[in-house]
Parts: C-alpha cells; structure tokens; sequence
C-alpha cells in the first residue's frame, strides 16, 4: 500500500440536529485513485465537504501530507494545493469559462499569465473548454460544465483532486470523455478521490475503493479485488459490477 | 450573450413618456438634468450596499449612517476651507470639494469597518438581527454625530464656482448638477472596469454567484467582503458628501431620510447588480423629479410604485445576479 496522502481517523460531522459521519476511518494513497461508493445518503458527500472543512467534523481527525487540517478554514485547506469540485459542480454561471479558469488560477492575475503548455493539455482533454472560452460559462451544457469544473481543479497543478459524482446526468460520450481526463490525470501522478455511483465507471479508473453505508466506511481496499467479488459488492451495493 | 438592453431602455423611455406632461420642454429638461443628477448620487450611495447584500447576504439598514457622517466631515472639511471655497477661482473650490470628499471617504470607511467588526460579523446568515442591529447601528451613529456637530441643521453651501447655471435656451442646467453627473459617470465605469478587469472583480462577482466555490479555490471570502463593505462605506461617504451640496444642508437624520431611496434602488436593481443599481437610482430620480414638480402630493409615494411597477415586470429586478 502507497503512503496515504489524505487521512480521516474516526471522523464524525453533525450537520445541525443530525448525526451524518459516524466515525470515518479512511486513507488515500498519495498517486492513486480512491473511488468512495455507497448508496444515496451513505454520507459520501458529506466525508468530502468535512475534508474541505465546508462542513466542520465533531470530532476525529482530518490529515493532509501529515498536517492536522481538521480546524483549518476551507480556504487555508484549498491552498494546500486541494482542488474540490463539488457535486454542484460550483461552476460561476454569469462569469466566461476564461474568468472560471482564471479565478481558479491563483497565481495569474490575467489570462495571459495562465500556463500556456498547461491550459493546452487542458484544451486537449476537454475541447469544450477552449471552443467556449469567452462564453458566459452559465450557457454552456451540463457536460460541457462538468468537464469546465474539472479543468478549472486542473488549471494548476495540484497534489489532489476531490470530485463529487463527475459523470452524474451525463451522456455515455461525455462519459467516456472524462474517463480519458481522469486515466490522463492518474498518469501524470495526480491523487484523486472520486465520488462516483457509476459502478462502470469507477471499475475503469479506481485503483482503491472505500464503501460508505450509514456515515461510516465498511470496505476499504484494491478495486481489482473488489470488480472480482460479486458477492460483496451485491452485499455492499445492492448491485455487481 | 446578448446585452438585456430593455431596462437600460427604460431611462430614456420614461424621460421621453414624461415629456408631454410639462408645458415647455425647459422645464422638462432642468428637471430631466436634476433627476439624473439625483439618480447618480443615489447611485454612488446604493453601489456599496448592493455588492455587500450580493456578495455576503447581509441587509445593511445603517448604511444611512456613512452618507451622515461623510456629509458631516464635509461641513467641517469645507467649512475650514472658507478661502478657498469662497474663491472665483473653479480650480480651488473643485481642490477644496475633492478633499472634502477623501476625508469623508476616509472617515465613512474608518466607521466602516468598526460597524462590520462589531456589528455586523456577529449577525452573519440571520436577516432580522441584521436589520435590527444595523437600524440600532445607525441610531447610535446619528447620536453620535448630534454630539459632534449637534443636532441642528448645517448648511454646506456650494462652493462660489458651482454656484448657479448654465442657460441651455431657455432651460437652466446647474453646474453642480453637471459636476455630479459626470462623477457618477466616472464612479460607474471605475466600478465596472474594478468588477469586470480586475482580479477582485472578479472574485466580487464569483462571490455574489457561490460564496462556497469561491472559498473553495483558496481565497478567504471574510476578508473580501470586509474590503467591499468599507469600499461601500467609502462610495456611501462620497455619496454624503454630493447629497449634501445637491440639499445645501446637513441633518443628522439624513442618512435615515436617503435609506429609503437606496433601497428602492437596490431593489428595482436587482439585489447584488452595480448595473441595476445605476438604473434603478436613474429611474428614482427621475420619478422624485417628475413627480416632485406635477403632482407634489404622490412624490412620496412615486418611487414606491415605481418599484411595485418593476418588480411586477421583473419579480426580481432588472439586473438579478442572485438567487436569493
């Protein structure tokens, strides 16, 4: 097993009256890409935002390459090089997809200080991308938005990538669109943790899998093991891969 | 995306509707002069308090107390400034205004972000403490300029250079009225070349669409809101300081008096829109001219029915930017 570059340890988070996470145990190998499963309401999205520091955990503990982030602001947490696309995808409707690009550039102030050789690998994942830079991103499909959400976490580099349901509502071709990005992204070296409920999906990319029943992690381990068990994933999911 | 030009429209259609109502068209186009004129100081005032309720959801009720207090440190700045704004010279009275207006700014922001740390941070996502505290807010500031300046009125006379107007025929345009227009003019196109060119721009419009994101790519939108609510405090200082010379005189009670205008406009606007907010001041200005002259009695009221007129063709403004 790889160095965990993202650790939670007994992670609770309460979001008013109710008890979401119930002690999370989980670790992200630093290059790999985890797929967190589980069915609706399992508490995948809510592990994501208490990572983010969006939701504050109860208890436990959050750590990222060794650093207790638990307490930290989702600010100070984003700065340590963690890009977060929701499941919302937080795309800025009445921004260009330029102006969403470059916001999520922290280092350039204007477009030209973008990373040419960077925003052209970029380009070359997603032809949306460039085809509808000076659109107003609001305008654009839920694929074309979704690949614009990925492409703003990849704008620079980053040591991880948090995605909520990237193939959430999409076409197959956008689908597959995406399945390049990320399997391109995974080469680079880039550590991923992705939600996903598209169990196609996540067999072709995953690496580790953990499953989420209840606010808490029931399985963690290889997705090769996990594709080849049928009888657990129909324990674990309801359904086989 | 095509520009929604329909609400920009609406200015020249209602000054040109309003054109058979008057005898001559000299009156019409002094009072046209003077709404405008209105409408850009409103919309100096009202700018602020519409990126602060956009960007962090805050209704500010005591933004009325920075156009008090600008207007007030105008008073002092100017009346110390006797000299020179008593001089025919145009250049000194425009020196002796535009120092008047930094130190109004300066004060306005400096009880800016006193008003954001103490009352304001504490009342976050929970509107009628928000309007509560800052209505008290605003109490406490009229107070406190009453025991400052005291509680009568003070005239702040225009300088000698901006005195008096220019005869366009046989309609008589203001000086001060001019002078107004193009500093709104320019206030305007600062505000939208700082939101549409600059970073911070940038991050002000992202914030008033998903605050969330923003703090997600790294930036602290705490902060940010804090820089917009002293900007804000800033124009509503400038602002005192124009509304004081258009009236000619201070009361303490001026910022409550103005609160109501600003957020008729922020409303007909579009809450969290610099652009709606420039139509919506426009569009009261005018309307409180027009109806000032025909029909004295609903000048009150005209406004309001105004903003019920709008908000019945546009249930969210003219310019909406937010979903709230």
């Amino acid at each position: 097993m790889n160095e965990a570059l993202l650790t939670l340890t007994g992670v609770h988070t309460h979001i008013g009256a109710y008890h979401i996470l119930h002690g999370v145990d989980l670790a992200v190998p630093r290059g790999r890409l985890t797929m967190l499963l589980g069915r609706n309401g399992a508490g995948k999205s809510t592990a994501l935002r208490t990572i983010m520091g969006l939701w504050r955990a109860s208890s436990g503990r959050v750590e990222f390459a060794g650093r207790d982030i638990t307490v930290l602001a989702t600010p100070d947490i984003a700065r340590l090089d963690i890009a977060y696309v929701p499941e919302t995808m937080g795309i800025f409707g009445d921004l260009t997809v330029e102006e969403n690009m470059l916001l999520a550039a922290r280092g350039a102030r204007r477009a030209r200080d973008l990373d040419g050789k960077r925003l052209a690998w970029i380009f070359s994942l997603f032809p949306a991308v460039e085809k509808f830079w000076n659109y107003p991103a609001g305008k654009l499909s839920g694929g074309q938005k979704q690949m614009l959400a990925v492409a703003r976490a990849i704008v620079e580099p980053r040591q991880l990538l948090i995605i909520d349901e990237p193939s959430k509502g999409l076409a197959p071709v956008i689908v597959d669109s995406m399945i390049t990005a990320f399997a391109e992204l995974k080469a680079a070296g880039v550590t991923i943790l992705l939600v996903e409920q598209n169990i196609q999906f996540a067999q072709r990319l995953g690496d580790h899998v953990a499953v989420m029943e209840d606010g808490r992690i029931v399985h963690a381990g290889g997705m090769a093991e996990f594709a080849a068990d049928a009888a657990l994933q129909r324990s674990l999911l309801g359904l086989a891969l | 995306m095509a520009f929604d030009w329909q609400p920009l429209a609406l200015v020249p259609a209602i000054s040109l509707l309003a054109l058979p109502l008057f005898d001559s068209a000299s009156t019409w186009l002094t009072l046209t002069v003077a709404g405008l004129a209105m409408g850009m100081i409103v919309f100096i005032i009202a700018s602020g308090l519409t990126l602060v309720f956009g960007l962090m959801d805050v209704l500010n009720f005591g933004h009325g107390v920075f156009i008090a207090i600008g207007a007030f440190v105008a008073t002092s700045v100017l009346g110390a400034m006797g000299d020179w704004t008593g001089s025919t010279y145009l250049a000194l009275n425009l020196v002796a205004v535009f120092l008047a207006m930094l130190a109004a700014m300066a004060a306005a922001s400096a009880v800016g972000v006193v008003f954001e740390r103490l009352l304001v941070r504490p009342v976050y996502g929970q509107h009628l403490k928000q309007i509560l505290i800052t209505m008290g807010g605003m109490i406490i500031g009229e107070e406190v300029i009453k025991i400052i300046w005291g509680p009568q009125q003070i005239p702040l006379p225009l300088p000698e250079g901006l005195r008096g107007a220019w005869l366009l025929g046989e309609a008589a345009v203001e000086k001060y009225r001019v002078l107004a227009m193009l500093l709104g003019i320019l206030m305007y196109a600062s505000l939208v070349w700082t939101l549409n060119r600059t970073k911070i721009g940038l991050l002000i419009r992202a914030g008033v669409d998903n605050r969330e994101m923003v703090e997600s790519l790294g930036y602290p939108i705490r902060r940010l809101f804090v820089a917009v609510f002293v900007a804000g405090s800033a124009l509503a200082g400038l602002g005192g300081v124009m509304w004081g010379l258009y009236q000619q005189n201070v009361v303490p009670q001026m910022g409550a008096q103005v609160n109501v205008l600003i957020f008729i406009v922020i409303i007909i606007g579009g809450l969290g829109s610099a652009s709606g907010a420039l139509i919506g001041a426009l569009l009261v200005g005018l309307m409180a001219n027009y109806t000032g002259f025909l029909a004295p009695k609903i000048a009150l009221f005209s406004n309001i029915g105004l903003m019920v007129a709008i908000l019945l063709w546009r249930p969210r403004g003219v310019y909406p930017v937010t979903n709230r």
